[in-house]
């Protein structure tokens, strides 16, 4: 390249190729997107945020949140599980003995390993997971012959996956979780766990203000800090505010004080209550328990 | 590199147009560098410690990683690079630098800028999304201030005597052009009150992350090694045609990267970054091959001076861009993705690369630039050490519990408060790493300052004589 031009030209056309790709082509495609319809059902999903788990969404950002927790579920692939919902008229010994005469089938081979782990030492209670595959036709033809001699089975489509396994979320999270959030902070560290389901996993907000106020009060070995300076430790006037933090005794304030969530704290826990992604979509199909 | 340069009548007067704005530069990029560190130092102890400095709502892990790290890359790396830039710009021109005040403004309106955006940070303002934390207000100031460095680099090129182009304009050049397009497309696309709905913004964001801290790094880095390397060497840099090549593959394929393979996100996106990935080794490889034949056999000796620190730079480049491309392997990714693996390599990026290339610029042309020695030239020499060793201490722990933590977080029978347990007498490690190279920042920086204070004297004490003079009769005459 002999002149500055060339230079140039080489350099614009190198990033605008780039940013019509990552930057254009991604806002042409998405930046439109609306709601979608959740499987099975006329409801639209995802809803929008309210009151206070909106402003909450601001305090996570503004205190970093995203630095140590993710908000993304990862699936490796989906998989049908076969469960065991009622033995009819049939005892449980008869129905593992019975479940043991198929071993010998040969396209029960890949499965006959975890089927028989799944029996061991179970002592009849249901509904019982007997096995899981991805191969979802031999579920459904195993279901068929299971149904065949009276017990009543069902196949169940699950995601599967270490996220999943860890129980952070039923699927993956997918592009149309996030229509709503402002900024959308998927977070790339995982010093802490993933959030994308906390609203499911942790449904109380009492919890979630404890955990913000001492994060070892609900989880001992947690390296979670504490956001102390989202509460307010204050004496017990009249009577004993309605808001204040019922904690383990170790960690309570002093007898004749009480410690009170500011509106920030009640935010940020309106917002971890809102973070639910567990509906079944189209991309991200499973079956949910009823 | 050019080989007539040092002979010529004006290398004086070329470096003595550069002292005010490089001083400028380099004086707050120093600052900004010990802040970043001493804020990465904080929140490194607070992994260990997360009570310590509980109380105070400015301090929490969350505001210190973001602001430590924006401190290092917008504070120091990037007006280091353009004060390197400037002084490459007027020497190949052979040429004095073109409007020597705009970059002085420029200098203190981009400090000014760090600064806000710093403190923007720790107020809660971050804009949320990686690399591109600061504030508005900030975003603005900087790339007000970057266009007018740009400015004068082009003007200085525009009015330059040497026709000739050499690999380090290419290079160069590119950055120049580079920063003002990714940094306002982002800042427009998502720092803006019209922010584009759900995960254009994450897309956007990796496509200005990767451009930055990767490509435009990458750009100056290479850029300056490429001045320097051939120059300390006493030959002219080898294989044209290979340093072509590897500025053409790294601004066509470098720029594609970025974007992680477990994305929630059109599967096309992470598909072409990591296509795009596995194509940047070719980058690597002729940037590589340039370098070691440029340098190999060189009757120069080390000496724990600039030719070092370059070289060590860029051997960092090429590990920082492996690491990089294996992370953006699907089956790697999966593991590594989530994890310290990702620190480790931007951390190897700038510490590594990015900063050693500028300590070994910085200590070359400083003495020329001041028209004085470097006024602790051991300092220097140690900085080396403790820079190359605190490097080695924080990247390669950081990698390892990378790894470490994602073979366990992707077992689920692993308790995730284990896996997270695992990391931690490596991150104790890194912690160590970070302080050697804090102690190396400071050898660095009582260099810059002493050298300022030096030079102010002067000035103040040609000011006084002047003053004190008595009127030359020849005056009193006419």
């Amino acid at each position: 390249m002999k002149t500055g031009i060339a230079i140039f030209v080489a350099a614009f056309v190198a990033l605008g190729a780039s940013w019509c790709g990552f930057v254009l082509a991604p806002a042409l495609q998405l930046g439109g997107a609306k709601q979608t319809v959740i499987l099975q059902t006329t409801d639209n999903w995802p809803l929008q945020r309210t009151g206070d788990a909106t402003l909450g969404l601001q305090v996570y950002r503004a205190y970093g949140c995203a630095a140590c927790h993710t908000e993304q579920v990862r699936q490796t692939g989906v998989a049908s599980e076969v469960n065991l919902t009622g033995l009819g008229n049939r005892k449980a010994e008869d129905f593992s003995a019975f479940a043991k005469s198929l071993f010998v089938l040969p396209e029960l081979a890949g499965v006959t390993n975890a089927f028989a782990a799944s029996l061991n030492g179970w002592n009849g209670e249901l509904p019982k997971t007997l096995f899981t595959t991805t191969d979802v036709e031999l579920a459904s033809a195993l279901a068929e012959r299971l149904k065949a001699v009276g017990v009543k089975c069902e196949t169940r489509l699950v995601a599967t996956g270490s996220d999943i396994a860890r129980g952070w979320g039923s699927r993956q999270s997918v592009a149309v979780d996030y229509l709503y959030d402002q900024p959308v902070q998927l977070g790339s560290m995982r010093a802490g766990p993933d959030l994308a389901n906390i609203g499911v996993r942790v449904p109380d907000a009492n919890l979630h203000l404890n955990h913000l106020y001492a994060p070892k009060s609900v989880t001992p070995n947690s390296t979670m800090p504490s956001f102390k300076f989202l509460f307010e430790v204050r004496k017990i006037g009249a009577a004993p505010s309605a808001d204040a933090l019922n904690l383990p005794k170790e960690f309570a304030a002093a007898p004749g004080f009480e410690i009170v969530p500011k509106p920030e704290a009640k935010q940020l826990a309106a917002y971890l209550l809102s973070l639910k992604a567990n509906v079944p979509l189209y991309e991200a199909p499973f079956t949910p328990v009823k | 590199m050019n080989p007539n340069e040092n002979k010529s009548c004006c290398t004086n007067a070329i470096d003595a147009s550069l002292r005010v704005p490089l001083l400028a530069l380099f004086g707050g990029a120093a600052v900004w560098l010990v802040v970043g560190l001493v804020l990465g130092l904080i929140a490194g102890i607070k992994f260990h410690a997360p009570e310590f400095l509980g109380g105070c709502p400015l301090l929490t892990y969350g505001r210190l990683a973001p602001a430590a790290n924006d401190a290092v890359l917008y504070g120091f790396c990037i007006p280091a690079a353009l004060g390197v830039l400037l002084w490459i710009f007027a020497r190949l021109s052979q040429n004095q630098l073109a409007l020597p005040l705009v970059p002085v403004v420029a200098a203190n309106l981009w400090h000014l800028g760090v600064f806000i955006g710093t403190a923007g940070i720790l107020l809660g303002g971050s804009s949320g999304h990686t690399w591109l934390e600061y504030p508005r207000a900030a975003a603005v100031i900087l790339f007000a201030a970057f266009l007018l460095i740009a400015a004068s680099a082009a003007a200085t090129f525009g009015w330059r005597r040497e026709q000739t182009l050499y690999p380090s304009h290419w290079f160069l050049f590119a950055a120049l052009l580079w920063f003002p397009w990714i940094y306002s497309t982002a800042n427009l696309f998502l720092n803006s009150n019209q922010s584009p709905r759900g995960v254009v913004q994450p897309i956007i964001g990796w496509w200005f992350a990767n451009n930055l801290v990767f490509v435009w790094l990458a750009l100056v880095g290479v850029g300056i090694a490429f001045y320097f390397l051939p120059k300390i060497a006493g030959r002219s840099l080898a294989s044209y045609g290979q340093a072509l090549f590897g500025f053409l593959a790294l601004i066509f394929f470098g720029s594609w990267c970025g974007i992680p393979q477990g994305a929630p996100v059109p599967a096309w996106l992470p598909t072409v970054s990591s296509i795009a990935a596995v194509l940047t080794l070719l980058p690597l490889l002729s940037i590589l091959i340039v370098t070691v034949k440029t340098t190999f056999g060189a009757n120069v000796s080390c000496n724990d001076g600039s030719f070092c620190f370059i070289r060590i730079g860029i051997m960092s480049f090429i590990a920082s861009g492996i690491l990089y491309i294996s992370a953006a392997c699907p089956q790697y990714s999966r593991i590594l993705e989530f994890t310290w693996f990702g620190p480790a390599q931007t951390q190897l990026q700038l510490f590594g690369f990015a900063a050693m290339i500028l300590f070994g610029a910085i200590y070359e042309l400083l003495p020329s630039v001041m028209d004085k020695p470097l006024p602790f030239p051991k300092f220097a020499k140690l900085h080396f050490w403790f820079g190359l060793a605190g490097v080695v201490l924080l990247v390669v722990p950081l990698a390892i519990s990378g790894v470490v933590q994602g073979e366990k977080l992707a077992d689920a029978h692993i308790a995730f408060a284990d896996a997270n347990a695992a990391t931690l007498k490596f991150l104790h490690i890194s912690a160590t790493g970070q302080l050697f190279i804090l102690i190396g920042a400071l050898l660095f920086a009582a260099n810059i300052f002493a050298m300022t204070i030096q030079w102010k004297l002067g000035v103040a004490k040609t000011v006084i004589t002047y003053i004190k003079s008595p009127l030359e009769t020849a005056e009193v005459k006419s």
